[in-house]
């Protein structure tokens, strides 16, 4: 399958909203664009009046079937764009927009897919969760996520709506004690012929690899995703 | 030039001319990007392999591989994602030297690489040789770890980093081009960073 990919767009921003600390939501309208597959991101370009330019990739959050492309962008404090985009952005502002890009970290929407996300590795997931809900599939995909903090989680209301197993690592839940996500914990999701998603930090997106392969999830079933310092 | 975004500036109003455009100085990190689980691959295990379009296809030992004469790349890399890391020191063999070894055939014009996870990337011939690419295994003066590609990766750092595959095994040496692991996903056959050819069509 070869997954679609748009060149630069002009996107109208129709909201924004900051329902987590640290972060912005997105909602864009891209005029004439191409459809994405759940998974794959946007890059948005930001220009200065002297023709300075800078970029950087975001995960899309919105189904393919929603009107507006939403973005789920941190705001890292030394960043150049996050910090634009958090910060300056309101409605009506115009943005250049790039996508859909990227082939590998998508979900066909057949599958069966375990998704492991670290804090607002989340992002591409609930596009899956989303897509999976207006076609009828949410039997497909399980979803396991770790965050320092319930507060802290993008999306959270709706990710325990979908039934995913959220694990927070420095504050209990329910009778589970603060702590990092064990292969334990990966167990009652875990199926024979998953394919496994993960995205986080690059040390989260290591440690959960190692899960799933102490699982038995083969190497070749494992797509990742990492993000690091990027701003 | 596209207009200006309301209320942007830009944070850098000097830029470092090493820097090709689009692109921002990552500092002292440098980040992780990997589409797959690290592999643990010991020198032992690890065999670096020259065949396709070659006279005599060849297969190198770690042993080997370190007799070979030693090469070094000191200067900057670039990675799509949008950061540069300047002076940068890496050491290992002249891709050239393993080509001498094996002989291009006249017909070869591409290279296929392939790592040990089944990673692949296409170049151009011309883009590996000339004293442009390395197998490299030490960064400033220490063993690559198997995050940065270690035990031993492609160095081509004139192109963007995805072409320089991690846990390199093969490379492969073809009459046509095909397109390798992130090439089929979207992005650019060549990958130049001063021309930013990112993604197909740039």
């Amino acid at each position: 399958m070869r997954a679609p990919s748009g060149g630069w767009r002009t996107a109208t921003v129709a909201g924004v909203r900051r329902p987590v600390p640290r972060s912005v939501q997105l909602r864009l309208d891209v005029a004439d664009r191409v459809d994405h597959l759940p998974g794959q991101h946007y890059v948005v370009r930001l220009t200065a009046p002297d023709g300075y330019t800078a970029q950087r990739s975001y995960s899309v959050a919105s189904a393919p079937g929603d009107p507006l492309v939403e973005l789920f962008v941190e705001r890292l404090d030394d960043g150049e764009v996050s910090t634009h985009l958090a910060d300056v952005v309101e409605p009506g502002d115009v943005l250049e927009v790039r996508g859909p890009i990227g082939g590998w970290f998508v979900w066909d929407t057949e599958s069966p897919a375990l998704l492991v996300a670290g804090g607002s590795g989340v992002v591409p997931f609930v596009s899956m969760l989303r897509t999976a809900r207006a076609l009828g599939r949410t039997d497909r995909l399980r979803t396991a996520v770790s965050v320092r903090t319930l507060e802290l989680l993008p999306y959270a209301d709706e990710l325990l709506d979908a039934g995913a197993l959220v694990v927070t690592t420095r504050e209990p839940r329910g009778i589970r004690p603060a702590g990092r996500l064990t292969a334990v914990d990966l167990v009652p999701l875990w199926e024979p012929g998953q394919t496994a998603y993960v995205c986080g930090s690059a040390a989260f997106a290591g440690a959960a690899t190692r899960l799933l392969e102490t699982l038995g999830t083969p190497a070749a079933d494992i797509r990742v995703e990492q993000f690091g310092p990027s701003g | 030039m596209p207009t200006p975004t309301r209320g942007f500036l830009g944070r850098r109003r000097e830029r470092d001319p090493r820097l090709p455009p689009g692109q921002y100085d990552v500092g002292a990190d440098w980040p992780v990007l990997t589409a797959e689980p690290t592999p643990r691959i010991t020198p032992e295990t690890w065999s670096i392999t020259v065949d396709g379009q070659v006279e005599q296809p060849t297969t190198w030992s770690w042993d080997e591989a370190h007799r070979l004469p030693p090469s070094e790349y000191r200067g900057d890399i670039h990675c799509v994602t949008t950061w540069s890391k300047f002076d940068t020191r890496f050491s290992g063999v002249s891709v050239d030297t393993l080509l001498d070894a094996v002989r291009p055939t006249a017909e070869a014009q591409f290279v296929m690489a392939t790592s040990k996870t089944g990673y692949t990337t296409n170049l151009p011939l011309a883009d590996v040789t000339g004293g442009r690419a390395w197998l490299v295994w030490d960064f400033d003066g220490r063993p690559l770890t198997p995050e940065h590609g270690g035990p031993v990766r492609l160095l081509v750092p004139h192109l963007y980093f995805w072409k320089s595959a991690k846990w390199i095994s093969k490379l492969t040496l073809l009459r046509r081009d095909q397109p390798g692991f992130w090439e089929q996903n979207g992005y650019h056959d060549r990958g130049d960073p001063w021309r930013q050819q990112r993604y197909q069509g740039d």
